[in-house]
């Protein structure tokens, strides 16, 4: 089964030579130029999702190692390597899942530019796919800041009336937090040699050392996740973002975060990551208690989604640096739970907002004023989001 | 050492000289020879670059010149980059009405000073090779004599450019005259027995001569007019070779004539490598102007491959002749597409002209697009490779707060590469442009398509070569 991961990680790749390929044998504005390109899209996420159903169905349970390993030297020690252990096999499943309904969402409520839409979004995937599978610290990177495009690209070209001012804080607030790993990156091959990430899990860093590197990865990791006080992007990007573009933010491209203090903080820098968890634990606190009261006076339910985002992922730093395997569990789980919940949240309003042909952005009040039908159907998913709260929460105490 | 070995090391500069005095008595015969005269140059660019890859290696002329793997490695980039930009600007300038047969002449002169410059052994010959690209370069800014802001980069060019020389001038005569010798090698030795503070005080003034020649902040003043004045593919040119000539013979001369004075040179490398980085990010948002935009990021470009150099280790070399190879592939494309890009006639300069660029021109679009994410330092674009190695080298050379800085440098100037993406995908179109010239859309397109994703493959080839050229101009 080697190559399985570069084939689910590139696939995306072929359906965006294909669209290329119709663009340029055919007018792009016609009709049936863009039910292809539709049609494109989704079948290639559907093979990519069932191509991740039949890892995870190959993927051994058993062992904590890397699977699926993948590896061929590059240049200057730098190697192309992929490999998935069960922390990342799950959000290989997340982001092939979401992916297709996104694309699905997205069939009739995108009408301008539908053919960059749908490239911007299989290029997304592979990117995403490729940081959760990538094994080496440059090639991490490289899928990791690369991904801010797509994205960027989908907020200003599709997104709402400020998307243009979404868009520059997304990317700029990322830049910022990642160009500081890159520093981090550059020291640590320097210092252990390597770049392989199951080595420099194994490397023992000096404290002083990691204390530092602990930082700069976390001003990226903090920025993306978003924890209080970074994550003012978070609210402008989901608003303004198209539906599919919230669903993949909220749904993914936070857990980037989370996944990058599982994979790198706490198994690369041990003691650093003991020293600063009072720091991680009283912004957590802060964003869990001040979030959730922000959420409450909101009246536009993507901010709300945003915001109660911002709480959730609150509840992942605690679990992650809680220091033991029920928090690292639990705030696995609730990455995960949380990649599905507001995803339908985001779709159900967005349904309700077409079915009622509502203003943009509607109030909670105007919305189950004017469309009761949808609402009952959505209701299920605030209950989900506030109800997954306790539970978590205890067991990042405990 | 023989005079005809001394000539086999000249082999490169023999022929560019032979062709440029032969194509310029040809031209003045027979002004319009046309594309067999734009070919012959090409050609003796071309076979000036076989002879340096294939030629012998040695210290030819008592020192003077020096042929080693990394004049080789710059040589044949100096030279490729020149040849690009030969059939880039003769067609432009026709296209103006402009018939002038001198362009590829002085491009091949430039081309001349420029090998002489990365192959200088001693002062002398460094400063005859910078005066001779200068000169060419000045008369290359005015070329488009007609028009009045050309005119003026010209003379402004020359002026500051004679002020450098001046400075260069003056730094190497105290170096000789406290040092006893104008060979770098003797220089090295004069330095390590101590040939004090007068040795030291020539080098600031050699190096703020070589700070003009690269545009590094606080030298920089020059560039934006330069570059906004000058046609368009000359601004290729300017942005790309005499940039790397400048970059190797300053390396040159500081690890082999000063490799005793590091600790001096190596803070002052630092100070200009920052104020270049900030002043290219901070100057360049206030830009509408993208030749103006673009002179801004290349100071804050040369202020990253300086760098590199300050590093002062073989790494720090390395990772500074890598940078200059992407960077001159990177500018050299853009100032490509905005050479193919025209409006009625009307050349696109500012950025509110490229509104909506992507539904008018796809192409040209996506090919600004990744030279502008790869000026950002995006990966896996070929930007983002110069500075992972730059940054690379930095760090490991000690100098971890001078690249952090300089990486946040790299946020601040996101903003307006960001901003001619939004330009160009977001807002809707200022208008119908008019048909891209053939060559300088493929020239682009090629280049954009080296960017990303060819740099990935090409990278396998171009590290160890840097690597040996690296270590041939010493600081191992």
């Amino acid at each position: 089964m080697t190559g399985i991961l570069s084939l689910i990680t590139f696939a995306p790749l072929l359906g965006i030579a294909a669209i290329v390929a119709l663009r340029l044998s055919s007018r792009a504005d016609e009709p049936r130029t863009v039910t292809a390109a539709k049609w494109i899209t989704l079948v290639t996420t559907l093979a990519v999702l069932a191509l991740s159903v039949l890892l995870v169905i190959q993927f051994d349970p058993n062992t904590a190692d890397f699977q699926f390993v993948e590896d061929a030297p590059w240049f200057a020690g730098l190697h192309y390597r992929m490999g998935v252990d069960g922390i990342s096999v799950l959000f290989v499943l997340l982001t092939a899942f979401l992916m297709p309904i996104c694309i699905a969402a997205s069939w009739v409520s995108v009408e301008k530019r539908v053919l960059e839409y749908m490239i911007a979004f299989l290029a997304l995937e592979t990117l995403v796919i490729g940081v959760f599978c990538a094994l080496d610290l440059v090639l991490f990177y490289i899928f990791f800041e690369f991904g801010l495009v797509p994205m960027f690209l989908i907020i200003g070209v599709w997104g709402g009336a400020r998307r243009v001012y979404a868009a520059f804080k997304f990317f700029l607030y990322t830049l910022l937090g990642s160009v500081l790993m890159l520093a981090a990156i550059l020291a640590m091959i320097g210092i252990a040699h390597t770049s392989s990430i199951p080595e420099l899990m194994a490397y023992k860093f000096a404290p002083q050392v990691q204390t530092w590197l602990w930082l700069a990865f976390f001003a990226s990791f903090a920025v993306k996740m978003p924890m209080w006080p970074v994550h003012t992007w978070l609210p402008d990007a989901h608003v303004e973002a198209p539906t599919a573009g919230s669903v993949i933010l909220a749904g993914i491209l936070l857990k980037l975060g989370g996944y990058g203090f599982m994979r790198f903080s706490l198994p690369m820098f041990p003691q650093a990551s003991e020293m600063f968890t009072p720091l991680v634990f009283a912004f957590s606190v802060i964003a869990i208690v001040y979030t959730s009261l922000v959420a409450f006076r909101q009246v536009d339910i993507k901010k709300l989604i945003a915001y109660s985002s911002v709480a959730h992922m609150g509840f992942v730093t605690m679990g992650i640096f809680s220091g033991n395997a029920q928090g690292e569990q639990g705030a696995l789980f609730q990455m995960l739970s949380h990649g599905v919940i507001p995803a339908r949240s985001s779709f159900a309003w967005a349904s309700s907002m077409t079915a009622c042909t509502l203003a943009r952005s509607p109030s909670t009040a105007d919305w189950s004023a004017a469309c009761p039908g949808t609402q009952r159907c959505s209701c299920c998913s605030p209950w989900a989001m506030s109800a997954c709260r306790a539970p978590r929460a205890s067991l990042a105490r405990s | 050492m023989t005079f005809s070995l001394d000539f086999a090391l000249a082999a490169p500069e023999v022929i560019l000289a032979a062709a440029a005095l032969i194509l310029l008595v040809w031209g003045a015969f027979q002004p319009q020879a046309g594309a067999i005269f734009t070919l012959a140059a090409i050609g003796a660019l071309v076979a000036a670059g076989v002879a340096a890859a294939t030629g012998p290696l040695g210290r030819g002329f008592a020192g003077g010149l020096i042929a080693d793997q990394a004049s080789v490695f710059a040589k044949v980039a100096i030279y490729a980059a020149s040849a690009i930009c030969i059939p880039l600007g003769q067609r432009w300038f026709e296209r103006r009405g402009v018939h002038n047969f001198e362009f590829p002449v002085l491009i091949l002169l430039a081309a001349l000073g420029m090998g002489m410059m990365v192959s200088a052994g001693d002062l002398i010959s460094l400063y005859v090779g910078v005066e001779l690209h200068s000169l060419a370069l000045y008369v290359l800014a005015a070329m488009h004599r007609d028009n009045a802001r050309a005119s003026e980069a010209g003379l402004k060019y020359f002026v500051l450019g004679a002020l450098s020389s001046g400075l260069l001038l003056y730094g190497a005569s105290l170096i000789y005259g406290f040092a006893g010798s104008t060979v770098f090698s003797d220089i090295a030795v004069a330095v390590q027995s101590g040939a004090g503070t007068g040795v030291l005080f020539g080098l600031v003034f050699l190096m703020c001569g070589l700070g003009f020649k690269v545009s590094a902040a606080p030298f920089h003043m020059w560039t934006p007019d330069v570059y906004e004045g000058a046609p368009t593919p000359v601004v290729a040119f300017f942005a790309s070779a005499p940039k790397l000539a400048a970059m190797v013979l300053f390396a040159r001369a500081l690890a082999e004539g000063f490799p005793g004075a590091i600790a001096q040179w190596q803070q002052v490398l630092v100070a200009l490598a920052l104020m270049s980085v900030a002043v290219g990010a901070f100057a360049g948002l206030a830009q509408r102007n993208l030749k103006r935009l673009w002179a801004y990021s290349s100071i804050a470009n040369v202020g990253y491959a300086l760098l590199g150099l300050a590093s002062g280790t073989g790494e720090g070399v390395q990772a500074m002749l890598m940078f200059m190879i992407l960077y001159m592939i990177d500018v050299t494309g853009f100032f490509a597409c905005l050479a193919a890009l025209s409006r009625e006639g009307r050349d696109m300069e500012t950025i509110d002209d490229m509104a909506g660029l992507f539904r008018e021109r796809p192409g040209i679009a996506l090919a600004m697009s990744a030279f502008a994410l790869s000026a950002l330092g995006l990966p896996p674009f070929s930007g983002f490779w110069a500075k992972y190695y730059v940054f690379k080298a930095a760090i490991n050379g000690g100098l971890g707060l001078a690249a952090v800085i300089g990486l946040v440098g790299s946020v601040v100037a996101a903003f307006y590469y960001l901003r001619l993406l939004k330009v160009m995908w977001f807002d809707d179109t200022a208008g119908a442009t008019d048909k891209p010239p053939v060559e300088a859309k493929a020239i682009a397109i090629s280049l954009a398509l080296f960017s990303f994703p060819l740099v990935m493959g090409a990278l396998v080839v171009l590290d160890p070569l840097a690597k040996t050229a690296a270590a041939a101009l010493g600081l191992g």
